[in-house]
């Protein structure tokens, strides 16, 4: 029950052609309807799954592929961004450490600060310059190349940042030198609400060295940029450094982030990591050629190894598909003919016993009509004193001539009936067509008709009944009489069949009136004749059932006014004995 | 005065009757039965050199009076009519020892020629 449901919900997927196989129908075009079902049925069957694991394997070898790609940025911007932060982190701890552990007395100290300072530089070289400012803002010692005591901070941005949260990191900038540095400064508390900055200049040129030592593939680029986009180091393809950069500033993030992004260069990866502590961005870009390069040659591979396995399975199935539907045409064409043949065979064998009951009927009272009118003429005869004898006797032989005639009827129709009887002895053709034309020699004298025999001598012996023989070629031949004119030829030829040597062929041709394409087509059929005048219409029957059962055949070619040849092809030893 | 006796066996009257004064009538002695059995009874009571004996009978068939004749009278001789062409009848009678066989309707200088001959047959012995 089931299963059976399931089997309908297959059917309804089936094309519509094959859930009607057997109804076909007759014609020659099932043949090609069934072809085109199979190859539809072969093809989908095996170009699905197929199809389906070009896009798992497709997506799946995508995907690991992404992932082998975005690993290692992401493990490079991760570094970078640690590399970087513990930067920053060592310079601001060591500036935390400074104003902790000195006083302000001694950091206000021109003299101290300048010899921190020059103990500082030698520890970290990027250290520009390093200035005390008080609470009100204003510089009061400063140890660097500018000449900038007494500077008044208080309005300045990072002043009012630094008062807010105690550290300040500033963005990259020029300044008076014309290189790029930034600034930290740190606050600490004082007593009764009072303050003082620590403020310090750093050389990015650090940061580039950074970055830089990170051995880059070409098409790949690397830099920090601030919360505007713009470039706090120098970058291969993005501008220089304080240039804005083209791409969005990504959005704020805990982590490192990759993601693909598009520009006017076309998609590209971008990843970018936000470092503590600063306003800076690193951002690492990768071009797409590089990136996708493998993926594309990949999806090449795949699609050439796709194609060609569906043109494969197309030509396959197309072949396999051919060869099935010829072997099941020639099955039908066998069949067919097996039918027909069978049909033939089992007309003939009803006709036969039909034919033999009623000859058997008829012979009884026939027999009795031809006593009595034997009778007649006897006692006409013997008596010698009726007056009208001569009339009365015509009568009567008229009579036993009708009778003639039927017993001739039934006799053949006996005969008919009775090929089943087959005594198989070795027979040379040959000799046999020139005994059979002994019977007919009287008829070629009388009416001068020209009997031409052209025999193979070689011709092997074949074994079959010498009596069906016999009367076959006497009734082809007897035909052949029938058909010329006085006067006319018959040729009698014999060969070994040249395609099968296993047959023998006799061919009988009269240059007589030919037979109408229209009688052609019945030529073998019991009871056709041309006429009344033409026989019972057995004789070619009963001579094509001879040859048949023995495995030959009998073919014909005739065209009227022109004569016919008939053509018996033998096979060498009779099948049916 | 005839050279031979004849016993004609066949169940269609009207045959019978006819071929029998056919025969009369070119001077044979000939008697008739119409079954099997009063062929026998008639060939107990008279010699006859030749019967003309139909296979196709009601009762006893032609081939099993065939057989009785052989054994009581070897001397007679066995002509079957046969209305079927079929050899088969023919032969197996020929093998239980008739004479000969002819297929009917049959032409009486044939039949004529084969009794002459059966007759001859049967002196011989």
């Amino acid at each position: 029950m089931k299963m059976s449901g399931m089997w309908q919900k297959f059917r309804r997927f089936m094309p519509k052609g094959l859930k009607d196989f057997p109804n076909y129908g007759e014609g020659p075009e099932r043949y090609d309807l069934l072809r085109k079902n199979f190859v539809l049925i072969v093809c989908a069957t095996a170009v699905i799954p197929l199809l389906l694991m070009a896009a798992i394997n497709y997506y799946q070898y995508q995907s690991a592929l992404k992932e082998e790609i975005v690993k290692p940025l992401r493990r490079l911007i991760t570094n970078t961004q640690h590399t970087l932060e513990l930067f920053l982190s060592e310079r601001e701890s060591t500036l935390r450490l400074l104003i902790r552990e000195r006083s302000f007395e001694e950091l206000s100290n021109q003299a101290r600060l300048n010899f921190i300072f020059q103990s500082l530089k030698a520890e970290f070289p990027e250290f520009v310059d390093l200035g005390l400012i008080d609470s009100s803002g204003l510089q009061r010692s400063y140890a660097g190349p500018y000449e900038l005591k007494g500077k008044n901070y208080r309005d300045q941005d990072w002043f009012q940042e630094v008062q807010l949260r105690g550290v300040y990191v500033s963005n990259v900038f020029l300044g008076y030198r014309k290189f790029p540095h930034f600034v930290i400064a740190i606050k600490r508390d004082a007593v009764e609400g009072d303050f003082y900055v620590l403020r310090a200049t750093i050389d990015t040129e650090k940061f580039n060295q950074l970055i830089s030592t990170i051995t880059l593939r070409p098409g790949s680029d690397m830099f920090l940029i601030d919360q505007e986009g713009v470039l706090q180091t120098p970058s291969r393809a993005h501008g220089r450094v304080l240039d804005k950069i083209s791409l969005l500033v990504p959005p704020m993030s805990q982590e490192a982030v990759i993601t693909r992004t598009k520009d006017e260069h076309g998609e590209h990866l971008l990843g970018y990591a936000y470092l503590r502590g600063a306003n800076f961005i690193l951002v690492l870009t990768k071009e797409p050629g590089e990136v996708m390069a493998g993926w594309f040659t990949l999806k090449s591979e795949l699609l050439l190894v796709l194609v060609v396995s569906v043109a494969v399975i197309f030509i396959v199935s197309l072949r396999a598909t051919n060869l099935l539907v010829d072997r099941i045409r020639e099955a039908d064409q066998k069949r067919e003919s097996c039918y027909i043949e069978v049909e033939h065979t089992a007309k003939l064998a009803s006709l036969g016993r039909l034919a033999a009951g009623v000859a058997h009927e008829i012979n009884n009272p026939l027999a009795i009509i031809n006593e009595k009118a034997g009778l007649l003429k006897d006692l006409v005869e013997f008596s010698k004193e009726y007056h009208d004898q001569e009339k009365l006797l015509s009568q009567v032989d008229s009579i036993l001539r009708s009778v003639n005639r039927c017993r001739e009827i039934t006799h053949r129709l006996l005969g008919f009936a009775k090929r089943m009887d087959l005594k198989v002895e070795t027979i040379h053709l040959n000799e046999l067509l020139q005994e059979v034309l002994g019977f007919l020699e009287k008829e070629a004298f009388h009416r001068d008709i020209k009997v031409n025999f052209n025999l193979a001598p070689d011709l092997a012996p074949i074994a079959h009944d010498r009596g069906q023989l016999q009367q076959v070629f006497l009734n082809i031949i007897n035909n052949a009489f029938e058909a010329v004119q006085d006067g006319g030829n018959i040729t009698i030829a014999t060969k070994a069949n040249e395609t099968d040597p296993s047959t023998v062929e006799v061919a009988i041709s009269d240059d007589g009136r030919g037979i109408h394409p229209d009688d052609l087509k019945h030529i073998f059929d019991p009871f056709y004749t041309r006429g009344k005048e033409q026989g019972t219409g057995l004789g070619l029957s009963i001579s094509y059932g001879i040859v048949a059962k023995c495995g030959g055949d009998i073919r014909v070619e005739s065209k009227v006014g022109r004569g016919s040849t008939f053509t018996v092809v033998l096979p060498q030893k009779c099948q049916m004995a | 005065m005839s050279e031979y006796r004849v016993l004609l066996v066949d169940d269609e009257e009207e045959f019978v009757s006819a071929l029998s004064e056919r025969l009369m009538l070119r001077g044979i002695e000939v008697d008739s039965a119409l079954n099997g059995e009063a062929a026998l009874a008639r060939l107990v009571e008279k010699e006859f050199e030749v019967v003309i004996l139909d296979v196709m009978m009601p009762g006893l068939g032609g081939l099993e009076v065939l057989r009785q004749i052989k054994s009581t009278h070897p001397n007679t001789q066995v002509i079957l009519l046969t209305g079927h062409g079929s050899t088969r009848e023919g032969i197996e009678g020929m093998r239980l020892g008739a004479f000969d066989y002819l297929i009917k309707p049959v032409d009486i200088e044939e039949m004529l020629a084969k009794m002459k001959e059966a007759a001859k047959a049967a002196r011989m012995r």
